[in-house]
């Protein structure tokens, strides 16, 4: 059985799967109780779960994060709700400093299976440091798994993938479509490949690489494009953003030989700038061009009314899209 | 230089563990406490209670404007204009405000046009572009993360032998984060010229204060750091001016920092984008708004012959001019460059920068 299900939908019926499924499993964050999240994700959890499994914490994202270190010692599987990435930053230092590291400094004996759920990127016309994309300063750090999904089903699949994981997840949410798409959703627990890149569309002139919110002006990016040009393009959704699923990117490189990244972060050392460090290590001399990056610009996330102009539209897309195929 | 703490009676001589709570004009608009009554004009009490409603009609037409598409997300003061006009009126004009995001009020009588403060709403960056004179620092969306940068700028103030003084406001939400801590211990330790002023309006969002600290008050956090910490009564226009007075004068002159706790109620929306219905009782918000400020402040001024109806018409009318012309103006502003997102990043520009720049600039012609 499945009905369709928007993504915010979609995580909220993970949530109480992987509540029900495992009594180790608790939510904390900033309003995520009573009020069931500011974007309604965990609506429902207190009523069912009790204020013990699904608790409104004071606000300090140090608190939330550096708890979530010691529940997750003794014990219990912390899900813990950062209420917009701009937040986090008070808290980063147990997710570098030690949730990524128990592991290795106990030679395995301590492990922090700790699950982060961000709302992440822009386009919601959100007030100040609501909207930024550093999914590269996660991806950075060694030791801590980081998960987009870009679609209802996978948002709903990873996430119960991540509970079962024994390791620390940050789970990215992009809130520009929480509830932009609708499709359908299996009402049962299943899980999604959280290490696996997606081909969504398989092809031989060119491989698009997206992830997230970015997945949907890709793909009207696309739909703009073939209105008036033929392509057969192949599409990656890459679903994993640490480690990134390299055999199914250089498989892909190697067979179309041209390559076009998008996403919304700033450029320069970025998601894109290591994909193509990579591809043009493993797969050169498939390469029939450069590797297009088509990226938000190096600064800082400009407030609503400039907002659109920092992040890639179908625009960017078609013009990084045609350089591509142009070289 | 040793403190005669009988020359601040109102924050040494009121306790927060003993829930001690200082007021001066209570919810009747009754003097209460008239040794501690400011010395104010009748022109200066009507210019209080002109504030009050210039204020209120302010953040009506504030949350018209995001209701009608023409805002973003916008949080409401209303219920907390004694707070807003309190911890402004006794500051001298080079006095820093350390604002964070519910403080549109304070920011407008330190001097931003209320069409700037519109416009950062708006979500127009000219918002934070303040006057060159205006010791003032835009808005602080990361809740508490200010704090410690009012501490710093208080620092500063001593070591230059400086005379001003930073005032820094936030929420109850705020004292959880780390920062706020950071802060208060570096107040401590710095001797710096801070007042730390906690609108305390109950709630986080849908967070209660009780969910926040599980301490009485949020003024007696101030005693762990070496600190002085008073509770007031938030709503009342009278004590947030002496106490802010009493609080200036010990930072300005004794390089000591106050935490005020100001006890007020959030009476709208965390936000435009909240709906506090879900999380509190309408009883609840009932029972304070018996106790907002407007409503002692106009008994009192009318039982003191400068108010009736005939003005109170006039100054609301006025108001709504004023508040309607900075709409306007805010509306018809032009939207930032399209480059200033490169322009305003650093000193100097780079060639990658550049390029960039000029990508944006081809993208946005064809």
């Amino acid at each position: 059985m499945s009905r369709e299900l928007k993504i915010v939908e979609a995580i909220n019926e993970a949530l109480f799967q992987g509540m029900e499924r495992d009594e180790r499993v608790m939510v904390l964050g900033e309003d995520v109780g009573i009020e069931g999240g500011v974007f309604r994700v965990t609506s429902g959890l207190q009523e069912k779960f009790g204020k013990d499994r699904c608790v409104d914490t004071p606000l300090t994202e140090t608190g939330i994060l550096g708890a979530a270190v010691g529940l997750a010692i003794n014990g219990m599987i912390p899900v813990c709700e950062i209420q917009f990435d701009g937040f986090i930053w008070p808290g980063f230092d147990h997710i570098i400093n030690h949730i990524a590291r128990f592991r290795t400094r106990t030679r395995g004996r301590i492990t922090t299976p700790v699950i982060i759920r961000v709302p992440f990127g822009g386009g919601i016309h959100a007030l100040e440091h609501h909207s930024e994309s550093m999914e590269a300063v996660f991806s950075h750090i060694p030791g801590i798994n980081v998960v987009i999904p870009s679609n209802p089903h996978d948002a709903k699949g990873l996430l119960l993938s991540a509970l079962q994981s024994p390791d620390p997840t940050i789970f990215l949410e992009p809130k520009k479509i929480y509830r932009a798409i609708k499709e359908d959703v299996p009402e049962a627990h299943y899980t999604v490949d959280t290490k696996k890149a997606q081909v969504l569309r398989e092809g031989n002139d060119v491989t698009i690489i997206s992830y997230g919110a970015m997945m949907r002006e890709t793909k009207l990016a696309l739909t703009e494009y073939l209105k008036t040009n033929e392509l057969d393009f192949e599409l990656i959704d890459l679903v994993s953003l640490s480690p990134i699923d390299y055999e199914t990117v250089i498989k892909s490189a190697e067979k179309t030989g041209r390559v076009l990244i998008v996403n919304e972060e700033p450029r320069t050392c970025g998601l894109a700038a290591e994909l193509a460090a990579v591809i043009q290590e493993k797969a050169l001399l498939s390469l029939k061009a450069p590797i297009e990056r088509v990226t938000g610009f190096d600064v800082i996330m400009p407030l609503l009314k400039m907002e659109d102009h920092y992040i890639p539209g179908p625009k960017r897309i078609i013009n990084g899209l045609t350089k591509v195929l142009n070289f | 230089m040793q403190i005669d703490k009988s020359k601040f009676p109102i924050i040494y001589g009121h306790d927060p563990r003993k829930g001690e709570m200082f007021q001066v004009v209570n919810e009747e608009g009754e003097i209460v406490n008239p040794d501690f009554m400011p010395d104010l004009t009748d022109e200066q009490l009507f210019e209080i209670y002109t504030w009050l409603i210039r204020m209120r009609i302010s953040d009506e037409k504030a949350n018209n404007l995001q209701r009608q598409g023409r805002m973003g997300t916008y949080p409401s003061i209303y219920g907390q204009e004694a707070c807003q006009i309190g911890a402004v009126w006794p500051q001298e004009k080079s006095d820093w405000l350390v604002p964070t995001f519910r403080e549109n009020g304070m920011m407008w009588m330190k001097g931003v046009p209320l069409e700037q403060t519109y416009l950062y709403w708006i979500g127009n960056e000219k918002g934070s572009e303040f006057a060159e004179d205006l010791n003032m620092l835009p808005v602080a969306i990361p809740v508490g993360s200010h704090t410690i940068h009012a501490a710093g700028i208080g620092w500063a103030e001593r070591i230059k032998g400086g005379n001003n003084v930073a005032v820094c406001s936030f929420s109850d939400g705020a004292t959880s984060e780390g920062d706020f801590h950071a802060a208060m211990n570096f107040a401590g330790v710095f001797k710096t010229k801070c007042v730390f002023f906690c609108q305390n309006n109950q709630y986080a969002i849908s967070t209660h204060r009780n969910i926040q600290t599980a301490s009485d008050t949020i003024a007696e956090k101030a005693f762990g750091y070496g600190l002085p910490g008073v509770m007031i009564d938030g709503n009342d226009v009278f004590a947030v001016i002496a106490t802010m007075t009493e609080a200036l004068k010990l930072a300005r002159e004794f390089n000591t920092t106050t935490l005020i706790e100001a006890v007020t109620y959030r009476l709208g929306a965390h936000t435009t984008s909240d709906n506090p219905k879900i999380y509190r009782e309408d009883s609840e918000v009932e029972e304070w708004a018996k106790k907002e400020p407007l409503i002692r402040l106009d008994k009192l001024l009318r039982a003191k012959g400068i108010l009736d109806d005939e003005k109170a018409a006039k100054v609301e009318e006025d108001a709504r001019q004023e508040v309607s012309i900075a709409a306007k103006k805010a509306l018809e502003a032009e939207n930032p460059k399209i480059t200033d997102m490169f322009d305003y990043l650093l000193s100097e520009t780079y060639p990658e920068l550049e390029e960039q720049k000029q990508q944006l600039i081809e993208e946005t012609n064809e």
